[in-house]
């Protein structure tokens, strides 16, 4: 008898002596080195609505992103059909998945589908049938072409992002895809929120574009815009009153360089007015098309456009050899830091959309934690006093089987590696209101099998019998509702549902095995007469 | 110490009739108040749109908030003070509109700095999405049924020993959910005919221990929605949290009693079932109370002292306790009643 109860002494013994070593690395700020190599070292960890921090559900428009590819294709076909000398009259992109293209002799129109077949297999190709002449095509882009380009567009704006956020530095972000083209983004312990949004949201697409100086910004402004140009706005703020004004610009639509060519950005600081400038580098053949632009455009202006935003329009002087340009700007250290960051890590493939944003300030993730506590400690401290003057002795130990559950509950958090929120800290609240339930159970039994006159003894074994199945049952739907929560919910509500499922099982452990070992090692030799109870 | 005497014999199941005309009324009370809100009073989880927590050094009145607010066209916004008397603090809360609502956080915090020239705190920030917003309310919605169903399956498989009927009527569950799914009726609509047709199973299929049970959770659950909605309370994730909880909590206690309710009336075969219950419920009643209240301290230290942010779920617990307790005792239990007449007259 003895010795099975000295087996599960130890069992338990060995399950506190765990939980403590699960416990230690939250409460130490270091370990001596064995430690580290031999025991657990990772401390709990906190939700966003405890320690401050950014959620963010990003949506990538890969739509765009499959534009972008038709527009490409249309400029590669505008150059295959100029080498086989097949003239066309509209060639242009038909909404987010075809092209259409008119050819101007019928005869043409077998070397162009041969032409469609070798180059471009992701199209397939329809006469337009209300067209006579028969030389309107309409070529659509195959489902799984546009699914490829989509997936590929979600994956390296993924790939974007975490780079800046990377350059950014924030310690432990967490970066995946979620379905539906969306990236889930969270970023623990973030000061300036803002900031960071702002780094992660931009599309950064660098572009040079030449100015229209030949024809009029008053006339353009007035709807007349000439074809091929188009009109983009520099947006200043005056660092006095704070107003923002828009300057209008007159530009040549295409891009004549782009930020692809692009090897590094770094922010410098201008020594004459201490302004801090970001400086970029290009690659070779970045490099000699910039040479070659600023050569030929001379005393005209070079507008920097940023995701369709003049930035700044500054004249050529000379011609720039050696790929290097500045852009300058009434930049703050950090907004050139961060313009930096995101030119380097590249444009995204897409824009993003933020279709879901959870800010926690760092100071109200403070006072959660400190309020949390506080009401789990004056609530327990009251349950257990409560035990106490309801059922004397054996509701001290029905306390220290509570106390051990939530030993087992926090370190149970750090052993699955767990995220302790702001609803798990209420989890544990409601289970140690919950976890004296299966002791008021067996209490209740043990004193009707006492009042029926049975031993101590054997109150207790048929208190503990009959109750067993009762909290079993009791427990396995709490149970279900918990793991239905962690299927279903984010976040917060999943850390809820973990304190709850943890604290379920270990309050089945600590209110029935524990409490179990002591009663037997007080009442099992049967020289007491009487339980406290 | 004894709170309740063991030989305590109250006639709860006699009282039945009060208690269904208690709760029936309580139901369609929430009902009716549920139709003319036009629904339960959704937060921006569910319904999109965006939460700022703002915390100003001193106090203002929410008139002069909303003025300060008028620069970023958010005069029309929701505006209420928010946790402790003085912590000066409020939430300003937008539906979905067609304001850009990325970066209003950073906004409110200019307009409001602007205004008041003083330092303003932006605390919280949740924004959602009218799509994120759908998604999440489809998610909450059918995880309140998975639990319902899964406990449904437990319960008569468990107490009646009726494994085959339950999953029969897990799978025929399944099968209607998935047609009118398939047909485009709308969530709300597909939880409200999964109950309904849960409960006619259970029916049908005579697995009473698994009606009584989801009839208790059911009111439960309707009269937490129904005080939430009284008290102009909003629905937000964190509440069906809680909701789900007070599932779990409800089912608990009714387990217990019909735990008794099995083990007596195998003990006492011949005596009437109603007066079985009796028993079974004031053999239980001490633990009933007793857990109830120890769980209703710390739910109400967590009410009082968690702070704003959880104050809504705690108030969501506390009240599923209490409606669950009384269930428990009043309502799971005389259900199995309405069975006992019908059988006894087929065997006459």
């Amino acid at each position: 008898m003895l010795n099975k109860l000295g087996f599960r002494a130890i069992i338990v013994l060995i399950c506190v002596l765990i939980a403590f070593l699960y416990l230690t690395p939250s409460f130490t700020k270091e370990f001596p080195s064995w430690w580290s190599n031999l025991l657990p070292t990772e401390k709990i960890h906190l939700g966003l609505d405890l320690q401050g921090g950014i959620h963010l559900m990003l949506e990538v428009e890969a739509i765009k992103a499959v534009e972008n590819h038709l527009e490409r294709v249309v400029d590669e076909l505008k150059q295959d059909l100029r080498k086989n000398k097949i003239r066309y009259m509209v060639l242009k992109r038909d909404g987010s998945d075809k092209i259409a293209i008119t050819l101007i002799r019928p005869e043409d129109a077998d070397i162009f589908q041969d032409l469609l077949k070798t180059n471009y297999p992701d199209f397939e190709e329809k006469r337009v049938m209300t067209d006579p002449s028969q030389t309107a095509f309409s070529l659509a882009l195959l489902n799984k072409a546009k699914g490829r380009i989509m997936k590929m567009a979600v994956d390296q704006a993924l790939e974007t992002i975490r780079n800046r956020i990377d350059q950014f530095g924030v310690s432990e972000p967490d970066i995946r895809p979620q379905k539906d083209n969306t990236i889930l983004v969270q970023l623990p312990g973030i000061k300036d929120p803002k900031r960071a949004i702002d780094l992660i949201g931009k599309t950064a697409i660098l572009e040079f574009k030449l100015v229209d100086e030949e024809n009029s910004l008053e006339e353009a402004l007035k709807g007349n815009i000439p074809p091929g140009d188009e009109i983009l706005y520099q947006m200043a703020v005056d660092p006095k009153t704070g107003r923002r004004t828009k300057i209008p610009f007159l530009l040549k639509k295409r891009s004549v360089l782009t930020g692809e060519y692009l090897t590094d950005a770094r922010v410098q600081i201008d020594s004459r007015y201490n302004e801090p400038y970001v400086s970029i580098s290009f690659d070779g053949r970045g490099a000699k098309l910039f040479e070659k632009i600023t050569g030929e455009n001379i005393k005209k202006r070079l507008a920097i456009v940023l995701d369709d935003t003049v930035n700044s329009a500054p004249v050529i002087q000379d011609r720039i050899s050696g790929g290097k340009a500045q852009i300058t700007g009434r930049f703050t250290t950090d907004e050139a830091r961060d313009l930096a960051i995101v030119l380097r890590a590249g444009a995204l493939p897409a824009p993003v959309k933020i279709v879901e944003e959870r800010t926690v300030g760092p100071s109200l993730g403070k006072d959660s934690i400190q309020k949390g506590f506080k009401s789990m400690f004056i609530g327990g401290l009251i349950v257990i006093l409560f035990m106490i003057i309801y059922y004397k002795i054996s509701g001290a130990i029905a306390d220290l089987a509570l106390l051990l559950n939530i030993l087992f509950i926090i370190s149970g958090l750090a052993f699955f590696g767990a995220t302790l929120t702001l609803p798990g800290i209420a989890g544990i609240i409601l289970t140690i209101g919950m976890s004296v339930d299966a002791n008021v159970l067996i209490f209740e039994r043990i004193r009707e099998e006492l009042k029926l006159g049975k031993t101590p003894r054997a109150s207790i074994e048929g208190g503990y019998g009959k109750a067993l199945v009762t909290i079993l049952d009791a427990n396995i739907t709490t149970l279900i509702a918990a793991l239905v929560l962690f299927q279903f919910g984010t976040g917060p509500v999943r850390g809820f549902a973990v304190t709850l499922s943890i604290g379920v099982i270990a309050s089945l452990f600590t209110a029935v095995f524990v409490t179990r070992i002591i009663f037997d090692y007080i009442y099992g030799h049967g020289k007491l007469k009487k339980i406290s109870i | 110490m004894e709170f309740i005497k063991q030989n305590i014999n109250i006639d709860f199941v006699g009282k039945r009739r009060m208690a269904y005309i208690f709760s029936a009324s309580l139901i369609i009370l929430t009902v009716f108040l549920l139709i003319w809100r036009g629904g339960p009073n959704y937060g921006v989880d569910f319904s999109g749109g965006i939460l700022i927590q703002v915390q100003l050094s001193d106090n203002r009145t929410i008139a002069e908030i909303r003025k300060a607010l008028e620069s970023v066209h958010l005069e029309d916004s929701i505006i209420q003070e928010f946790g402790e008397k003085d912590a000066f603090e409020y939430l300003v809360r937008v539906r979905q509109t067609d304001i850009e609502l990325t970066g209003l956080g950073d906004r409110v915090d200019q307009a409001l700095s602007s205004e008041f020239g003083q330092d303003v705190e932006i605390r919280r920030v949740e924004m959602v999405g009218p799509k994120v917003g759908e998604d999440l309310r489809q998610k909450a919605l059918f995880a309140i049924f998975y639990a319902t169903l899964f406990i449904a399956i437990y319960i008569s498989g468990r107490f009646e020993l009726k494994w085959l009927m339950s999953i029969v009527m897990a799978l025929s569950l399944a099968f209607i959910v998935y047609i009118s799914s398939s047909l485009g009726v709308s969530v709300t609509w597909l939880i409200i005919i999964a109950i309904i047709v849960t409960l006619a199973l259970c029916w049908i299929l005579k697995l009473k221990f698994a009606l009584g049970a989801i009839v208790a959770l059911v009111h439960d659950v309707t009269i937490t929605v129904g005080i939430f909605a009284l008290t102009d309370r909003e629905i937000s994730l964190s509440i069906i949290a809680a909701l789900l909880t007070i599932v779990g909590y409800s089912l608990n206690d009714t387990i217990i009693v019909f735990d008794r309710i099995r083990e007596n009336s195998r003990r006492l075969r011949k005596r009437p079932l109603i007066e079985v219950m009796n028993m079974s419920i004031n053999q239980t009643l001490s633990r009933t109370i007793l857990t109830s209240t120890t769980t209703l301290v710390v739910v109400l230290a967590l009410f009082v002292l968690g702070g704003g942010v959880i104050h809504d779920f705690a108030f969501a617990i506390l009240t599923g306790i209490i409606v669950g307790t009384y269930s428990s005792i009043f309502v799971a239990s005389p259900i199995l009643l309405i069975w006992e007449g019908k059988t006894s007259k087929n065997d006459k």
